[in-house]
């Protein structure tokens, strides 16, 4: 599993406004990159493009090439529902489904795109899941509660496990801990190092710490000013653009001069 | 905090209260001041009683409050009064309704009325099963037709329209709906039976889709503010598990905003179980238990009810007492679908908590 995405000269726009300008990046296989930067440089939006998740805002388009293991996202006849399942995606606040229990909200994937599955394999997926999410020991015993009955850390889990249960090639997180209290985001960047050794995984993060702690490889945005596109400054290996980047803006935003 | 404290003179914080005492008090004292007045002038008129008292009570609790406990707390007492005094004469009618309903209703409120016709019913006896069975199928089958036509159509102006011209004018057109006065439903889908099948007596079927045009509206509404309350993170939750977007709605949406949909839905029986008009434009009328929609007139409470109060034999009375037993058998089909609708809309609520 866990496949390289290559992006060329991506260009995202929202109606005549372009939100992103000219990314190019290659995301290795089975490593965390890490997006940083200040609000509304386009890192989310960059993100959402990258399993087509930002068609759902009206308007929304994009120019350029995104290749997971060389096949083109954006090319002719590609299913957006096809793409989704295999690059997974975990959202800022814990969305567990309210009408399904902890169960039915970790096999939501299968039961929603009606595949058929024997019960005995679908308790072992759940438990694969829950267990590769570091959930399973806390809600074994309450499988058939409902997933709104979990804590803040607990559901992100949830939705997490939710996601691999696809058994994704890659999964994107967008801001995955910043609603959840320090120790949910320890449990949570645990298992992001976990998960790399099967995944390809995309972080969004405004936490510059956590972006040092868990990721392989960091990417910087920035917006030159108001109405600006965001653009991509400089990315590389992590221990590098925390220590001795490139670019000035990069170091002045590390180092917390702005933003 | 001891300097504060020390400058503060005492009882700074403390204001006079009225004691608990007072407001009964001045209410029952205001009662029987209206009641003196009203026999005095009017006659012992409760109606003018029971304004004066109220009236004599707003002013004595905003005298004395001001006096007491000073004009932040007399505007409270205002308020509260006002509120109170709002609130019992919104739920006059309401009873009023329901015990000239049980009273005069009770006295025909038996078996024979839930088992007989009026067919070769000229006196005492007689029932209204048919008019019960009529008002079942009739609704029944607007329900039928609404909720589909309804629920898609929300389904359209929340999910698919994203205000696109189509959906505004759907919008619009639906609030025109709204506002179709009942009769006109009725006209309109008689004429459209007689142009489909020709001159006819109407029929239950026609009924339907009266009662339809007024149902719609009303569904489309509702069902699409629930719909737009989902939040928007559970479409992107589903979308992002790789579900197509039709699943997601059928899924995901719909089960999120089912209990709310079914309520809508149960109020909207209850606004038209009670229509009069429409139905006996295109349903017609009968004395005979028919359960056939699609031939000869149906009977329906609503139109038993006009029709026993407008056109008595001669026995006034008997007709009277079937009509108030109809009408309290309308009320008692309402009551419960209000009920059935709150058991379904909590057993299908989102669960949450433990």
């Amino acid at each position: 599993m866990g496949k390289r995405i290559e992006v060329t000269d991506l260009n995202v726009y929202y109606g005549d406004f372009r939100a992103v300008e000219d990314v190019s990046i290659t995301i290795e296989a089975k490593s965390v990159t890490a997006f940083i930067g200040p609000s509304g440089c386009g890192k989310s939006t960059f993100l959402r493009t990258l399993n087509r998740m930002h068609e759902v805002i009206p308007g929304a388009r994009v120019e350029g090439e995104v290749l997971l293991d060389g096949e083109n996202l954006y090319g002719p006849g590609v299913d957006p529902v096809r793409v989704r399942r295999h690059i997974g995606m975990v959202f800022q606040r814990p969305n567990p489904f309210p009408t399904m229990s902890i169960k039915e909200n970790v096999l939501a994937g299968i039961n929603l795109n009606n595949r058929r599955m024997p019960g005995s394999e679908k308790d072992d997926l759940a438990e694969q899941a829950l267990k590769g999410a570091n959930l399973w020991e806390e809600v074994k015993n309450r499988l058939n509660k409902p997933g709104a009955s979990l804590s803040g850390g607990q559901q992100q889990r949830l939705c997490i496990a939710r996601a691999i249960a696809m058994e994704p090639e890659v999964l994107l997180m967008d801001e995955p801990a910043s609603a959840l209290d320090p120790i949910s985001t320890l449990a949570i960047e645990d298992l992001m190092n976990e998960l790399k050794q099967q995944y390809t995984i995309v972080i969004v993060t405004h936490n510059m710490q956590q972006a040092a702690r868990v990721s392989d490889v960091t990417a910087f945005f920035n917006i030159a000013g108001a109405g600006a596109p965001g653009r991509l400054i400089e990315s590389g290996p992590t221990e590098k653009i925390f220590s001795a980047p490139d670019v000035k803006a990069t170091e002045d935003y590390i180092s917390g001069r702005f933003g | 905090m001891t300097t504060i404290s020390q400058s503060m003179a005492p009882g700074q914080l403390t204001a006079g209260r009225l004691p608990k005492v007072v407001v009964p008090a001045l209410l029952a004292g205001a009662a029987l001041l209206g009641l003196a007045i009203s026999l005095l002038v009017g006659g012992g008129n409760l109606a003018l009683a029971a304004a004066l008292a109220y009236i004599i009570f707003l002013i004595a609790v905003e005298v004395s409050a001001r006096i007491v406990e000073g004009a932040r707390q007399a505007a409270d007492r205002r308020a509260t009064s006002m509120i109170v005094g709002a609130f019992v004469l919104a739920l006059l009618p309401l009873g009023s309704v329901t015990w000239e309903a049980l009273s005069k209703g009770a006295a025909r409120f038996d078996l024979t009325f839930f088992t007989y016709s009026m067919r070769n019913v000229v006196g005492e006896g007689g029932g209204a099963l048919h008019a019960i069975t009529g008002t079942l199928w009739v609704t029944g089958m607007a329900t039928l037709i609404s909720v589909p036509i309804g629920l898609m159509t929300a389904v359209y102006l929340s999910e698919y329209g994203a205000k696109n011209r189509l959906a505004k004018a759907i919008t619009f057109f639906v609030d025109v709906m709204t506002g179709v006065p009942s009769i006109v439903a009725g006209l309109f889908a008689y004429a459209l039976m007689t142009l489909i099948i020709g001159p006819n007596t109407g029929f239950g079927f026609a009924g339907s889709v009266a009662l339809s045009v007024l149902m719609i509206p009303v569904v489309v509404r509702s069902s699409e503010e629930l719909l737009r309350l989902v939040p928007n993170e559970l479409r992107e939750a589903a979308y992002a598990l790789g579900v197509p977007k039709w699943l997601t709605i059928t899924r995901v949406v719909i089960p999120t905003a089912i209990s709310g949909i079914v309520s809508g839905v149960i109020l909207a029986v209850a606004r038209v179980i009670g229509e009069t008009a429409p139905l006996l434009v295109a349903a017609g009328f009968t004395a005979s238990l028919n359960n056939n929609l699609f031939a000869n007139p149906m009977m329906t409470l609503p139109v038993f009810v006009y029709d026993s109060y407008a056109h008595p034999g001669v026995d006034v009375q008997v007709y009277l007492d079937r009509a108030w037993a109809g009408a309290l058998t309308l009320i008692a089909i309402v009551m419960l679908l209000n009920l059935i609708g709150r058991l379904v809309a909590r057993r299908f609520a989102p669960k949450t908590g433990n």
